[in-house]
């Protein structure tokens, strides 16, 4: 077959590209994104009087407290999964040390002195380690406040009522952090790094933009045989 | 009531000009619950019923004189009935009417998210608007009494009203009016407050209960449903009426500082975000970086 296109874990490769995120990882990470972006929505409706008009946008204040939850399981259900494809990766190794030291050439695009980073950089993994900690914080206060009948439904459950504001009060310290955190891998990822949000759309990256930001995981791939060079269209080369 | 209906416009007999012309007498109003007459025969858990429209519910027999062992959605007025035994041996059957506190500083409506879903009124009334309420239940966290309940058909939260509906066509609540003892009592809080000051002063002058006192917790900035108490020193032992009830510190943290701060941050986030794109702008995928990598 001589089509220009190679096809490999659900993602069309044409000359001198590779897959950076197979099929399976998008559909998770866009199940998180858009379950990410209606829990934060409606999140800062309950938060604030002043964003409580995205209720009403959002097909009002009952609606919303219905979907909140169900959502929310949907987005923690999402971040187990990806828990399950991405926490071998999310370690931290001494590149990731020595990359931390040239954080500031990274934030300034003085990129030639970054010091190299695997497939996921030093930024990339503590953004994955505050939304899967923060989500495990949510999860955990946020079926409580699902049901608030459980914990303190009962006049002499002194313990469950002084308990709930506390429970209260950590989902949204959480959910503030993961704002935090949320905002600037948005930024990041459509704003900053160019190519970034190319990649998590289609899986594929040019090796060039490879080279110039996870140079270690190019490097890998290149000993895997993973990069689709054009040559190898001349050979016929598939999986 | 309209309060300019209860200003003083001329008082009789009076030399000069009209003392308190112009004020509302009756400004804010308030229930007084004297405990020390309570005979619990429950008639106002009935008018409460009665006058809000919802059916008779079945009781619980737990070898009390109390009809269930909580308020429920359905249920606002309970009398709690609790069997006391004092350091000399002797007993003491307490009964106290349990129903929203109509707090000046209420927990719940701090605590509520929902626009408009709680009103508290300028004579002290503070009531839900199940239209606006969304069913989350914030109310429940911030209120000390433990007074709004959830009904899981409606997801809607439901009280005490104090008879709002009442209050506002000039008739008192249901409850006082079915009162047969006379130990409800219904006013102005400075009228209340000085009858209750009035059975106090008797209860110690003409009986053992020196202890006796007013129960109007400053904690949460007084309340509109004032109890006279056998023993002040000790609301516990009347069925979990906290000594010092006030709007929960995590409540107020959330709500306030957490809420202005995290607002802050967001909106100092964005900014800089922005300010870094308009000052570094998106990262060159270039020659000179992959030179520079080759280096």
């Amino acid at each position: 077959m001589s089509s220009n296109i190679v096809s490999r874990h659900g993602t069309d490769l044409r000359g001198d590209e590779i897959v950076r995120y197979t099929l399976k990882e998008r559909m998770c990470h866009w199940i998180a994104g858009v379950s990410y972006l209606y829990l934060f929505a409606t999140g800062l409706a309950l938060f604030t009087p002043y964003l409580y008009w995205i209720a009403y946008v959002l097909g009002g204040g009952p609606t919303i407290r219905f979907w909140h939850p169900w959502v929310g399981l949907v987005f923690f259900g999402s971040i187990m999964w990806m828990h399950s494809m991405w926490k071998g990766e999310m370690k931290t190794t001494e590149q990731d040390r020595r990359w931390d030291k040239t954080i500031k050439a990274y934030v300034t695009n003085h990129d030639e002195v970054v010091a190299p980073a695997g497939h996921f950089n030093h930024g990339q993994k503590q953004f994955y380690w505050a939304m899967f900690w923060g989500s495990l914080v949510l999860v955990i206060t946020g079926v409580l406040m699902w049901f608030p009948e459980l914990v303190s439904g009962h006049q002499g459950n002194a313990v469950g009522h002084a308990l709930m504001p506390v429970i209260v009060f950590l989902h949204c310290a959480a959910a503030l952090v993961t704002i935090g955190a949320f905002m600037i891998h948005v930024y990041m990822g459509i704003f900053f790094v160019s190519g970034g949000l190319h990649g998590i759309l289609w899986g594929r990256v040019p090796v060039a933009w490879v080279r110039a930001h996870h140079p270690l995981w190019l490097e890998q791939a290149q000993r895997e045989n993973r990069v689709v060079s054009s040559t190898s269209f001349k050979q016929g080369a598939d999986d | 009531m309209s309060n300019g209906l209860m200003e003083v416009k001329q008082i009789s007999g009076h030399r000069g000009g009209t003392p308190g012309s112009g004020v509302s007498r009756d400004y804010d109003v308030c229930k007084l619950v004297d405990t020390t007459t309570c005979i619990g025969c429950k008639a106002c858990e009935v008018a409460c019923l009665e006058w809000n429209g919802y059916d008779f519910r079945e009781t619980t027999f737990d070898n009390t004189y109390q009809t269930m062992p909580d308020t429920a959605w359905n249920f606002w007025n309970l009398i709690r009935f609790n069997e006391v035994t004092h350091d000399d041996g002797t007993v003491s059957w307490l009964m106290r009417k349990d129903q929203c506190m109509h707090c000046a500083d209420p927990g719940c409506l701090t605590a509520c998210p929902a626009d408009g879903a709680i009103v508290q009124y300028q004579n002290g009334i503070v009531d839900f608007n199940q239209a606006n309420c969304i069913g989350c239940q914030y109310c429940v966290t911030g209120c000390p009494f433990n007074i709004p309940k959830f009904n899981n058909a409606t997801k809607k939260v439901y009280k005490c009203t104090l008879c709002s509906d009442r209050v506002g066509a000039g008739l008192e609540p249901a409850c006082i009016k079915s009162c047969p003892t006379g130990c409800l009592h219904f006013g102005s809080k400075e009228d209340m407050l000085n009858l209750a000051h009035n059975r106090v002063d008797q209860l110690k002058a003409n009986t053992s209960y020196k202890n006796a006192g007013i129960y109007d917790p400053d904690g949460v900035g007084g309340t509109h449903v004032v109890y006279v108490l056998h023993d002040a020193t000790n609301p516990e032992q009347y069925g979990g009426l906290p000594s010092n009830p006030t709007v929960p510190f995590f409540v107020k943290m959330w709500k306030g500082p957490l809420k202005w701060l995290g607002g802050i941050a967001m909106g100092l986030g964005v900014a800089a975000l922005f300010g870094h794109y308009v000052r570094y702008g998106p990262k060159p995928v270039d020659e000179a970086t992959e030179q520079g990598r080759a280096k």
